[in-house]
């Protein structure tokens, strides 16, 4: 008896509820083509894939993909090179856009304030094609404004399109540059939402600036900090396509200190390489990138029930 | 006492630090503007600079002798303006629906979309389900229909709405409104300040929009404003090519370093107007705070 009852109670709910499920349909249908079907694709990495043939025709080599891809030594250098960027990026990235939110809501609201958020989050707007022609005026090797700046230093030059160790740092920066501002902004809406009387009542029992900062602000901010570094983790094993080749593109001389998981699939791809090997990597992309959010949340929900995602 | 002298260093400190931040940002497209608006010639000789020895507007002039720029301005202003539109749309009713905890399979659902960020098929899948099932290759739909949904914009959404008083609608719901009516008349009004920033968001990632053009768009005609840029960077003939086509008398001495800046400059165009208008919105636009399913 409360066995069927259970049953229908899911088909109820639907017919109920149906015109707020339907709301939810085209989202559904978005996805369930662009995000759900390609998931599909990742049959591919265990074929010999021929476009022709297409995705039921083609020759199954079960793991002939994955061991050819992990014979050489290529992967881990892009690995590497993936998490470290990625992992750079997050903490320069947090811990600027932090200070920034901080220092600003001290500050109050005025027009020195206004005007440096303003400018701020501009280079926010600006995508990574546009951002990789900003590079070349600085980094042109005679005309290029950081070498002229050496030069006038009395330093030597530095040829930054063929020197690989240079491009770590200017990576970081560079994300720096774009990121921090507007990160600060998401920070500063968190700060909004603290409650007033409790600095106040701090400031009555006589704690410093700073202590306000130490002892409200970051700790309360906390589970804001750890819900965005779980969200960004689930992109550290990718998501650099964009910036890497607008700053770097198909430099070869670089490389050796700035090839990433996507930018070699990428290229893979349209070098026609065999599709079956790059969707391998591809898969291998997907897979540790998802164990490591799930892990990671796992251990967010251990530590603080509040900062977990799911 | 010696609190308030502690405070105003730090006061001191903090507007020293954000100043020249702030100043940072700025500094490099002070020196774009600054050199496209320079003499090749001198270009070539001082280098760039925040203040150029000979002024000229000849690499503005020769991006629109061609049609290359506008036809590409076209393009992406479509994508952007048509996208956003129907992100907005989707990711709004979506977003609706998930609200307020009043759907038994909300978490669910949730899950369903949160899922998508969390794994993907890849490149080359999506490649393959474009062109050879899809079709979409060669058309202006390849921009946007992949880009319609963004689950990181719809828990965005989702928590501005659950924010909204449920009562507010409830009782316009015993009026004999349906969810539609109530979505419009009264939770879209209300959520300007959302609808702002997330419209934002997607009006960014449109008029950003450059891979689609590499991997799927044979026709020069349907190249986007980003793209154009990206073969810029890659290939400095491409600049002199997007001057040269066309009138014989620009060909002489086409400047094909101060093109590249002057297409960047262009290409930045509208989003950089539009922010000013937006920004007042964001502070209370942006509720990241939990997002769970």
């Amino acid at each position: 008896m409360s066995r069927i009852t259970n049953k229908h109670r899911g088909i109820r709910e639907i017919v109920h509820n149906r015109s707020l499920y339907l709301l939810a349909v085209p989202a559904v249908l978005f996805s369930v083509v662009f995000s759900y079907l390609p998931m599909a694709g990742v049959a591919i990495a265990f074929q010999d894939f021929n476009p022709l043939a297409g995705l039921f025709g083609s020759e199954w080599v079960g793991l002939d993909n994955f061991r050819f891809f992990f014979r050489g030594s290529d992967w881990l250098i892009i690995t590497f090179h993936t998490v470290f960027f990625n992992l750079m990026f997050i903490l320069t990235g947090t811990a600027l856009a932090l200070a920034l939110a901080v220092m600003l809501t001290e500050l109050g609201r005025n027009a020195v304030v206004r005007t440096v958020q303003s400018v701020m989050i501009l280079p926010n707007f600006i995508s990574w094609p546009i951002i990789g022609l900003f590079s070349v005026t600085f980094f042109t090797a005679d005309t290029g404004a950081i070498n002229q700046f050496l030069h006038a230093a009395g330093l030597a030059p530095i040829d930054f399109y063929t020197e690989p160790g240079v491009w770590p740092p200017i990576l970081v920066l560079v994300n720096l540059w774009k990121t921090a501002g507007f990160g600060a902004i998401v920070y500063m809406a968190a700060i909004v939402g603290i409650d007033r009387e409790l600095y106040e009542a701090a400031r009555i029992d006589g704690a410093t600036r700073f202590q306000c900062i130490f002892r409200i602000t970051l700790p309360l901010l906390k589970s804001t900090i750890v819900m965005l570094f779980l969200l960004s983790l689930g992109n550290i094993f990718g998501g650099n396509l964009e910036m890497i080749y607008s700053l770097v593109g198909d430099n070869s001389f670089l490389f050796g200190s700035t090839d990433t998981i996507d930018t070699y699939v990428f290229r893979a791809l349209r070098t026609s390489g065999s599709l079956g090997m790059t969707q391998a990597i591809a898969l291998y992309q997907s897979v540790v990138g998802f164990l490591l959010v799930v892990t990671a949340n796992k251990i967010a929900a251990k530590l603080d029930r509040e900062s977990a995602l799911f | 006492m010696q609190n308030s002298r502690n405070d105003k260093w730090l006061a001191v400190l903090f507007y020293a630090f954000t100043i020249v931040f702030a100043a940072l940002c700025l500094y490099p497209f002070l020196l774009v503007i600054a050199s496209s608006f320079t003499e090749e010639a001198t270009l070539l000789r001082n280098g760039y600079r925040l203040l150029p020895e000979a002024v000229s507007l000849n690499a503005y002039k020769a991006i629109f002798s061609t049609n290359t720029i506008p036809d590409a301005y076209l393009v992406t202003i479509f994508i952007t303006v048509a996208g956003t539109a129907l992100s907005l749309l989707v990711t709004s009713l979506a977003a609706y629906s998930l609200s307020g905890n009043r759907l038994r399979y909300a978490p669910q659902l949730a899950l369903f979309f949160y899922f998508t960020m969390l794994f993907s098929g890849g490149m080359v899948s999506s490649y393959i389900l474009t062109t050879r099932y899809l079709h979409l290759q060669d058309t202006i739909l390849v921009y946007i229909l992949p880009a319609v949904l963004s689950p990181w914009n719809l828990f965005l959404m989702r928590n501005f709405f659950n924010d909204i008083p449920k009562e507010l609608f409830e009782s316009v719901k015993l009026d004999g409104a349906g969810e539609l009516r109530i979505l419009r008349s009264i939770v879209l009004p209300l959520s300007l300040p959302a609808l702002a920033t997330i419209g934002l968001f997607y009006a960014l990632a449109y008029w950003s929009s450059w891979a689609p053009a590499m991997l799927y768009i044979e026709n020069p005609k349907l190249y986007s404003l980003q793209y154009i840029i990206m073969q810029i960077i890659r290939n400095i003939d491409m600049a002199q090519n997007i001057a040269v086509s066309g009138t014989p008398s620009t060909v002489q001495a086409v400047p094909a370093y101060t093109v590249r800046l002057a297409t960047a400059m262009v290409t930045v165009g509208p989003i950089i107007f539009l922010y000013p208008f937006l920004q007042r919105y964001f502070v209370g636009g942006l509720k990241v705070g939990a997002i769970k399913g």
